[in-house]
């Protein structure tokens, strides 16, 4: 099958894009360089095209206990709001099928955004669900998703933005508080993002999509491929699917216990039973940063050897902003501030710290690898 | 377009190796590698006195995307490794066919060096997308 292409790959290829096959998609991994990319989105603004993900319509007033049956966080939170909610789809083992950002848009009228990888599972999975409830369900195609994201995306970005978009988008964006999200003629721009920058997330109609793309490359926002998002993230301590976090491990053994509401008890969503006989077990990993104190390279799949037994690099790589490897870890509960990793067969040592290493441009632990008191 | 230096031999791994008056040759990754590398950022060289045989991993160049192996051309002792790469892995994406060369090696079999593709071999393997 031949790869899917966004509605922005010929502007993607007009600014010198990489583009390479991702989860079926033709996406860009960088523009030149993704460490300036990086960069770019920590010290000023990047933009990054990721309209791969997948779109639901979630509508009828049945929308909302669909919602909170299929998912572990609990969509009731947003109240009345236009916000998103970050959460995972549980198997009934509790395991995740895909973590995911829910938008209540209105009462009736959700939607929710999922994985491009895991989009025929997902989109199974809410389909049989959905047979028990008053609701439609209509994927979404053809539309452009941009996250525009660094120090600068609210000023710079959304000024840009407000050019295509019109009316008073920057300042009423400005008003939004973290998550929160407006809706208006077609779009949805929310204060959401995976960078562990400032910046915001807009889906909206192909056409205007493009022009928007243009308009922020032309106010000098930094177009950024799918190897800084990766970066990035990682930095920020968040989760990548299929990576940390897949159906073989609950949202307790990927640092995500925040994101599954057990209050109200009697919300019965998929996956409860499964996680409330687990959170009596003692022997749950816990889910740690890395921080590799000599040379070398943390990647995903590498032992780690904790005082407590040995556990798993889930993520690892290259952080510019810390010009260090770093990594994401299932291993042992316990108190110990250093590990070793087996590096290519040697032991490497690492820092045990508490992710994310960066936000908002400041790292949160010392260059030695040691956590910040 | 890859850049191709006309006095260099090449492997199917999109490694270059020049040979020395003095019989030693030096490796270092094609202009085309390092541009399917991306940013490196690490590069963990043989020690010196190593030895290797033909295809044996000598060294891994990891860029932000991924770890990547590199492979001895020939059979033979490391005489020479590029310890500037410790500190600035940039210099083979700045400057593949120079300053940015990975190891040299006395090989022990000098007709090794016959095995090895003609600049118009590599080319042809670029061109076929390997």
């Amino acid at each position: 099958m031949p790869a899917k292409a966004t509605p922005l790959r010929d502007q993607h290829r007009a600014c010198g894009g990489r583009l390479v096959e991702f989860a079926g998609w033709e996406l860009p991994l960088h523009y030149g360089s993704q460490v300036a990319e990086h960069h770019a989105v920590r010290r000023a603004a990047g933009v990054f095209d990721v309209s791969h993900l997948a779109l639901t319509m979630v509508s009828g007033r049945g929308a909302k206990s669909y919602l909170r049956r299929l998912l572990a966080n609990d969509v009731d939170r947003l109240g009345k709001r236009i916000a998103g909610l970050y959460t995972c789809l549980l198997n009934d083992s509790g395991c995740v099928i895909d973590d995911l950002i829910a938008y209540r848009l209105a009462d009736e009228r959700y939607r929710v955004v999922s994985n491009a990888a895991t989009a025929e599972s997902v989109h199974a999975r809410m389909k049989k669900i959905a047979r028990a409830f008053p609701v439609t369900l209509v994927p979404e195609e053809e539309r452009v998703t941009l996250a525009v994201q660094g120090p600068q995306a609210m000023e710079t970005g959304s000024a840009a933005a407000t050019t295509v978009l019109g009316g008073e988008f920057a300042s009423k964006l400005a008003a939004l508080k973290p998550f929160n999200a407006m809706e208006s003629r077609g779009f949805l721009a929310a204060r959401t993002g995976y960078t562990g920058e400032d910046g915001f997330e807009i889906y909206l109609d192909a056409a205007t999509g493009q022009a928007l793309w243009q308009a922020l490359l032309e106010a000098e926002v930094a177009p950024c491929g799918l190897g800084a998002r990766d970066t990035l993230r990682l930095e920020a301590g968040l989760c990548l699917y299929g990576q940390d976090m897949d159906d073989s491990v609950t949202p307790l053994h990927c640092g995500l216990k925040w994101t599954v509401a057990m209050d109200p008890p009697q919300r019965d969503f998929l996956g409860r039973r499964a996680l409330e006989q687990l959170a009596d077990s003692e022997n749950l990993p816990a889910f740690k940063g890395l921080v590799l104190k000599k040379r070398g390279m943390l990647r995903a799949g590498q032992t780690v050897r904790t005082p407590h037994g040995p556990g798993v690099v889930t993520s690892g790589g290259y952080s510019p902003t810390m010009g260090a490897s770093i990594g994401l870890a299932r291993v042992p509960r316990g108190a110990y501030a250093d590990c070793e990793v087996e590096i290519r067969g040697v032991g490497v040592t690492c820092a045990v710290v508490k992710p994310p290493f960066v936000r908002r441009g400041r790292i949160l632990v010392d260059a030695h690898g040691d956590s910040e008191s | 377009m890859s850049e191709i230096p006309t006095d260099l031999k090449y492997t199917d791994e999109h490694e270059w190796v020049r040979r020395e008056d003095s019989g030693t040759l030096v490796v270092g990754l094609t202009d085309y590698a390092q541009e399917q590398l991306g940013d490196l950022v690490y590069v963990d060289t043989p020690e010196v006195g190593a030895s290797f045989a033909a295809g044996d991993v000598c060294a891994v160049v990891e860029s932000v995307k991924a770890a990547s192996d590199v492979y001895s051309p020939a059979g033979g002792e490391v005489v020479a490794v590029n310890e500037n790469l410790d500190d600035a892995p940039e210099l083979i994406s700045n400057d593949p066919y120079g300053d940015g060369w990975l190891f040299e090696l006395a090989p022990e079999d000098a007709a090794e060096w016959e095995d090895l593709l003609a600049p118009d071999q590599y080319e042809e393997l670029l061109d076929s997308g390997a």
